[in-house]
């Protein structure tokens, strides 16, 4: 069973995004260790999203970009989140779910939204059965847009959240 | 059944004549009566053994005052679409139902009655789909040309009623829409008693966004980047099968390159999907070292895809009448190269997987879709071939894998070991055809770019997605935009295969069951 460390030096190592992952991985573990100690629970949330945001979502936490290793968890329940994040263009069937898992949240807490749908319904805006975002539900703190966004895109989306906190809060 | 033999049946038993009969390529139109539509779609039902595939209304109103009904079948041996087609007259709110008599027909009737309004007699679920009674008023139908939305979101003071198993220790536990996961949203209800399952009922809907209205009145080119959203983790297969029906529809023909490099993201997007499902069993039974590994696969496949089409996902790749990827000489050599690599982890990832007793204990009777129940319900795709069934479109309509060593994989007992052994086994026959396919490509070098359609007409698109069929039927006006657009992806009836499988199975066991089917909550609910 020494394969996956052959698998490890052979493959992801060299990987498109190593270095500039490494550079904000490391930006991002300091400012997550400042503002909570310890580390960042994030709870996600599917509005009706095609899919693709939650797969890139679930790269981001593959051994290749291991976002865990800066600090960051997701979460099974809102009750344990410091942040939620949301994607989908909210559909009518998913507001209420949305608003409650909210508030189902321990605050303080903030909210980021992936993907384009989720700023303003994307290419579902004006549909019958879409509410256009989730700023329409519950306050968005930032917005991270893409269809759908990277791995390295969202793990810079939550650095800066995480770097705007202090400013917000203070 | 033959089709000399179909016709001979059809004419004696249901009356109806030859020239009711319109062929377009590989569909034929049937046009029933009332009186008859029942019978025909019996008949073909029967006679080509088929589950109903689509089934759909549209709105005909201003053009001939009448709502139109297609209930399409699929005959595997005269490889024909074969559609029951009804004209409903404006005053009429309901037509004959057939979901009595086929099941497979169930869930597209209950969507005919809250889209259109028309109630099909004699169906036993008259409950709503995916307007939910929670939040949508009565006599709203969005799929009629003449809807416009409710000013507010309001009850119909209606609740939904779950099928309610009753006894002593019965209890239910309700899952969702928020899952523990990322993932997309859904509830399912379970009753138990003590550990096993005595009944999953899931309770869908929550990721609709409307997108059939949504393609109407749009230019065909726009629709298509809206088809990638409809399921994002099988963007192609909707883009695909859009694009297919778009170009039936306009008598368009793409050349061979086309079709060989669609082919291939075709088979790339299904061995990611694959690669990733496998991973997604192994997470559910606790086995973090093939789960990482398979997600370094997935991963190494989603860059050899922004590698070769600039999107992992493959979006944005597919047009009308064209399908160009990167083709430069390094690329080739990067997707050689990486396609070994991708073989050589996922021989390991099975290797590992299949020598772990334990493992194969949790997958093995897991989760069992009999062939029967599958054929009823009309399961299709990689769930119905795991099942014992011969359906893959790739096989009936082969197009550019006639000249490659593609082959169909079957297993026979249904549980999520043989679906486990299907995903192996295509993801295998995938890497083979994706070697031969590149090689097809680097001799020829043809570009040609996205064709403007400007056609009235109407056709049907599929492609065999990573799950199984995805099917499209449009109907363009004159300048080409959009009148009617019906989707159906694989999840749509093969979610029902999933709540059929759980009983008698214990709740822990559940995720597996439910991974080793992966099906779209969005592709779904549409």
């Amino acid at each position: 069973m020494n394969n996956i460390l052959n698998i490890a030096s052979s493959r992801i190592l060299k990987g498109i995004a190593t270095e500039e992952l490494d550079l904000y991985g490391a930006e991002l573990k300091t400012e997550i260790q400042k503002k909570f100690s310890r580390s960042l629970f994030i709870r996600e949330v599917d509005t009706g999203s095609c899919g693709a945001c939650e797969s890139e979502i679930i790269s981001a936490g593959n051994p290749v970009y291991d976002i865990q290793r800066f600090g960051v968890d997701f979460v099974a329940s809102p009750r344990h989140a410091d942040a939620l994040l949301v994607t989908g263009p909210v559909s009518l069937n998913m507001a209420t779910a949305l608003k409650r898992t909210y508030e189902a949240m321990p605050s303080p807490k903030f909210v980021i939204t992936a993907g384009d749908c989720a700023l303003d319904g994307g290419p579902f805006k004006g549909s019958y059965y879409v509410e256009g975002g989730a700023g329409r539900i519950i306050p968005v703190d930032l917005h991270i847009p893409g269809c759908p966004p990277k791995p390295l895109d969202l793990m810079l989306a939550i650095l800066s959240a995480v770097k705007n906190l202090n400013n917000k809060k203070a | 059944m033959q089709y000399p033999e179909f016709l001979k049946l059809l004419f004696e038993k249901t009356g109806i004549q030859e020239r009711a009969i319109r062929e377009n390529g590989n569909e034929i139109y049937i046009a029933a009566t009332a009186g008859n539509f029942r019978e025909l779609c019996l008949l073909l039902h029967t006679g080509f053994s088929s589950p109903v595939m689509l089934y759909f209304a549209e709105d005909n109103i201003e053009l001939r005052g009448a709502y139109t009904l297609y209930c399409g079948f699929l005959g595997k041996k005269i490889k024909k679409w074969i559609f029951a087609v009804l004209d409903i007259p404006k005053e009429s709110s309901s037509f004959p139902g057939i979901s009595k008599d086929v099941v497979s027909a169930q869930l597209f009737e209950r969507e005919i009655k809250e889209m259109f309004g028309l109630t099909p007699a004699g169906s036993p679920d008259t409950r709503r789909l995916r307007l939910h009674d929670e939040i949508w008023p009565e006599g709203f139908y969005p799929l009629r040309k003449e809807f416009i939305g409710p000013v507010a979101r309001q009850s119909t003071g209606k609740e939904y009623i779950f099928d309610r198993i009753e006894g002593e220790g019965v209890f239910e536990v309700p899952v969702g829409p928020v899952h523990a996961g990322i993932i997309g949203p859904g509830h399912f209800r379970f009753s138990v008693a003590g550990e096993p399952i005595i009944n999953l009922e899931l309770r869908l809907g929550f990721a609709h966004r409307g997108a059939e209205k949504l393609f109407e009145g749009k230019p065909a080119a726009d629709a298509l980047r809206l088809a990638e959203c409809v399921a994002g983790d099988a963007a192609f297969a909707h883009s695909l099968a859009f694009s297919l029906a778009v170009e039936k529809a306009a008598g368009l023909e793409v050349n061979e390159e086309t079709g060989i490099n669609r082919a291939l993201c075709l088979e790339l997007e299904r061995l990611y999907n694959h690669a990733g499902s496998i991973g997604g069993m192994a997470v559910d039974v606790a086995f973090s070292y093939p789960s990482a590994l398979a997600a370094i696969i997935k991963e190494n496949i989603l860059r050899l895809n922004e590698r070769l089409c600039k999107h992992r996902y493959l979006k944005g790749v597919n047009g009308i009448g064209c399908c160009e990827l990167i083709k430069d000489k390094e690329a080739g050599r990067y997707f050689r190269e990486n396609l070994g690599k991708i073989e050589e982890d996922i021989k390991l990832m099975k290797k590992i997987l299949y020598s772990s007793v334990s493992f194969m204990d949790r997958v093995d009777t897991t989760g069992i879709v009999h062939k029967k129940t599958a054929e009823d319900f009309g399961v299709t795709g990689l769930a119905a071939r795991a099942a014992g069934i011969d359906l893959d479109l790739r096989s009936i309509f082969p197009g550019v894998y006639k000249n490659t060593s593609f082959e169909m994989i079957k297993s026979e007992k249904g549980d999520a070991l043989s679906r486990l052994n299907v995903r192996f086994g295509e993801a295998e026959v995938s890497l083979r055809v994706l070697g031969e396919l590149i090689n097809k490509i680097a001799l020829n070098g043809q570009i040609c770019g996205p064709v403007t359609v400007k056609k009235a007409g109407s056709g049907l698109g599929f492609a065999e997605g990573w799950r199984g069929p995805v099917i499209y039927w449009v109907n363009l006006n004159k300048n080409g935009v959009i009148e009617r657009c019906k989707i159906v992806d694989a999840s749509f009836n093969n979610w029902q295969a999933l709540a059929l499988c759980a009983p008698g199975n214990i709740i822990p066991d559940f995720p597996v069951c439910n991974k080793s089917f992966d099906l779209s909550y969005a592709g779904g609910d549409l």
